[in-house]
């Protein structure tokens, strides 16, 4: 392999550095005991710490949580549940037009799921709030999961269903000790891809939340609309963490669940 | 894979489409079904009339110009991006790398961007310091252009990289064997092999890009309408569903032009 060259190497790094200047930029100033992001005055953890004795806001990050957690749980049942179903489809023009389906919620722009969805809980009657949250997420999650659930099924050898069944498995069997076991990376990433989407979700929890409920993101967007105000940037260091960790945890997992199928 | 169950025990699979009639089916049927109703809520094609007048399809065009320019800058950074990227020794390493700030609340960078493009912010402190004084950077088209590009970049380069990783060395070297040029290397074999990578990029870029609404809100400070603002507006602020309806027909048809334009004809290669 040939060296890179300087201008590559040059290049690169700029990249790299405007990826991530703004983001050390917001964690920087996070510690800024002048209250601006300009003027550096002295360091301080006043920013933290208000953060922490403002409940409003705890609320609001454990409602996100929660949110996440529920709807990726939710979502990874159902979107395995279907990519089986597609997975058993005999039919290619079947499988291709439920594929299509699957997809239209991924490639849609958000403010289009958002305001559909804002329709159609209206027309329904559902109260906008927490329900109506955790279900858009759920709805937009599920494709995702189909999608990271597939291959993993597509590659699965049809003979260890035939052999489970031969030696006298139920259908129920079948499912849950040998399909289950051996996509349950496909699963995990499904999951994870889930959580990031709802934690990371702005457009479409800010058409379907009414008043009364808020997620950390919408709640950022009206704190940015007031202008600066240096506890989003403690926030934005703490979510910076969260999701090195996130990021960190998938890789391992994931990592540790090929390598076990390796071995097997 | 084909499992041998009775219908009767195909309950499991009810969710799913249940969730395929009620959630995808049913919100896009809603939304061709309201475009026809103005804003008294009768039946008729106002709506529709309202669009094909000069102020929407101004903002139309407007609208597709910017995702225009935020797509071809973002092409012009990532390719050679990616590109470097697939001759680093750790390449996946550094892949992550890419992906990691687009992981980060995307409210959170745009937040980041009021504090470095405001008035008092890092660059205009530069520009200060090399005597070009201080600008409006923020609420300008640069910033919203600079702000789209940055939070898109990484969904530009994904693809791009995966299409470069499969891409068999073996025909550069031909080329350059064949005396060819770097520059006609690229042109005539690279370009070409890669460029389902350079269309997915491209569609995952310029369709989120003309329903925006959040950035041109902070960023660009209601000074770029595109279509996604026009939508939000309608819906959430002056509650004319029904124009916001018919807006959002169109931006689903042109999503569907996009995807066919950008799709994968595999099968002709």
């Amino acid at each position: 392999m040939k060296k890179l060259s300087k201008w590559s190497v040059f290049y690169l790094c700029l990249v790299f550095v405007v990826l991530y200047a703004p983001i050390f930029y917001l964690i920087f100033y996070s510690f800024n005991s002048g209250g601006t992001m300009h003027n550096f005055e002295d360091f301080t953890l006043d920013w933290y710490k208000e953060l922490f004795h403002d409940s409003r806001l705890l609320i609001i990050v454990l409602n996100t949580i929660i949110i996440a957690l529920l709807s990726a749980a939710i979502s990874t049942i159902i979107g395995v549940l279907g990519a089986i179903s597609i997975s058993m489809m005999r039919k290619k023009s079947m499988r291709d037009s439920v594929l299509s389906l699957n997809n239209i919620l991924i490639v849609s722009p958000d403010v289009i799921i958002g305001a559909s969805f804002l329709i159609f809980f209206t027309i329904l009657g559902i109260k906008l709030g927490f329900f109506s949250v955790l279900i858009s997420h759920i709805a937009f999650s599920i494709p995702i999961v189909v999608i990271m659930v597939l291959p993993k099924l597509e590659e699965m050898s049809p003979t260890l269903v035939d052999a489970a069944l031969d030696l006298g498995a139920s259908g129920k069997e079948v499912l849950t000790k040998v399909i289950i076991p051996y996509i349950s990376p496909g699963i995990l990433a499904g999951f994870f891809m889930a959580l990031t989407y709802s934690l990371d979700d702005f457009a479409v929890t800010f058409f379907v939340t009414g008043n009364g409920f808020t997620t950390l993101s919408v709640e950022i967007y009206s704190l940015a609309r007031r202008g600066i105000s240096l506890n989003i940037n403690a926030l934005s260091s703490l979510l910076f963490l969260l999701t090195l960790i996130l990021v960190i945890g998938y890789y391992f997992i994931t990592k540790r669940a090929n390598k076990q199928m390796g071995v097997k | 894979m084909v499992l041998p169950m009775k219908n009767s025990k195909k309950w499991y699979i009810i969710p799913y489409y249940l969730w395929i009639a009620l959630f995808v089916i049913a919100p896009l049927a809603l939304i061709v079904y309201y475009s026809f109703f103005n804003i008294e809520g009768n039946l008729s094609l106002e709506n529709y009339e309202k669009f094909f007048t000069s102020v929407y399809l101004f903002m139309t065009l407007n609208s597709f110009w910017y995702a225009l320019l935020i797509t071809l800058i973002s092409l012009l950074i990532a390719y050679p991006t990616a590109y470097i990227l697939t001759k680093t020794r750790h390449k996946q390493l550094w892949l992550l790398l890419i992906i990691l700030p687009s992981w980060i609340n995307l409210l959170l960078k745009a937040y980041a961007f009021i504090g470095i493009f405001g008035t008092y912010g890092v660059t205009n402190k530069t520009l200060e310091f090399l005597g070009i004084g201080k600008q409006q950077i923020l609420f300008t088209d640069f910033s919203f252009l600079f702000v789209s590009v940055y939070i898109f970049i990484p969904f530009m380069i994904l693809p791009i990289f995966n299409s470069l990783e499969k891409l068999n060395p073996s025909l550069v070297y031909a080329s350059q064997d064949l005396g060819a040029s770097s520059w006609t290397t690229f042109r005539k074999i690279i370009f070409p092999l890669t460029i389902d990578g350079v269309k997915s990029g491209c569609q995952a870029v310029f369709i989120p890009s003309l329903s925006l609404f959040m950035i041109t809100r902070l960023i660009a400070g209601n000074r770029v309408i595109t279509l996604g603002t026009a939508i939000e507006e309608h819906f959430l602020i002056t509650q004319d569903w029904g124009m916001g309806s018919t807006i959002a027909v169109f931006l689903i048809i042109i999503m569907i032009i996009i995807m066919v334009l950008t799709g994968n004809r595999k099968r002709g290669v």
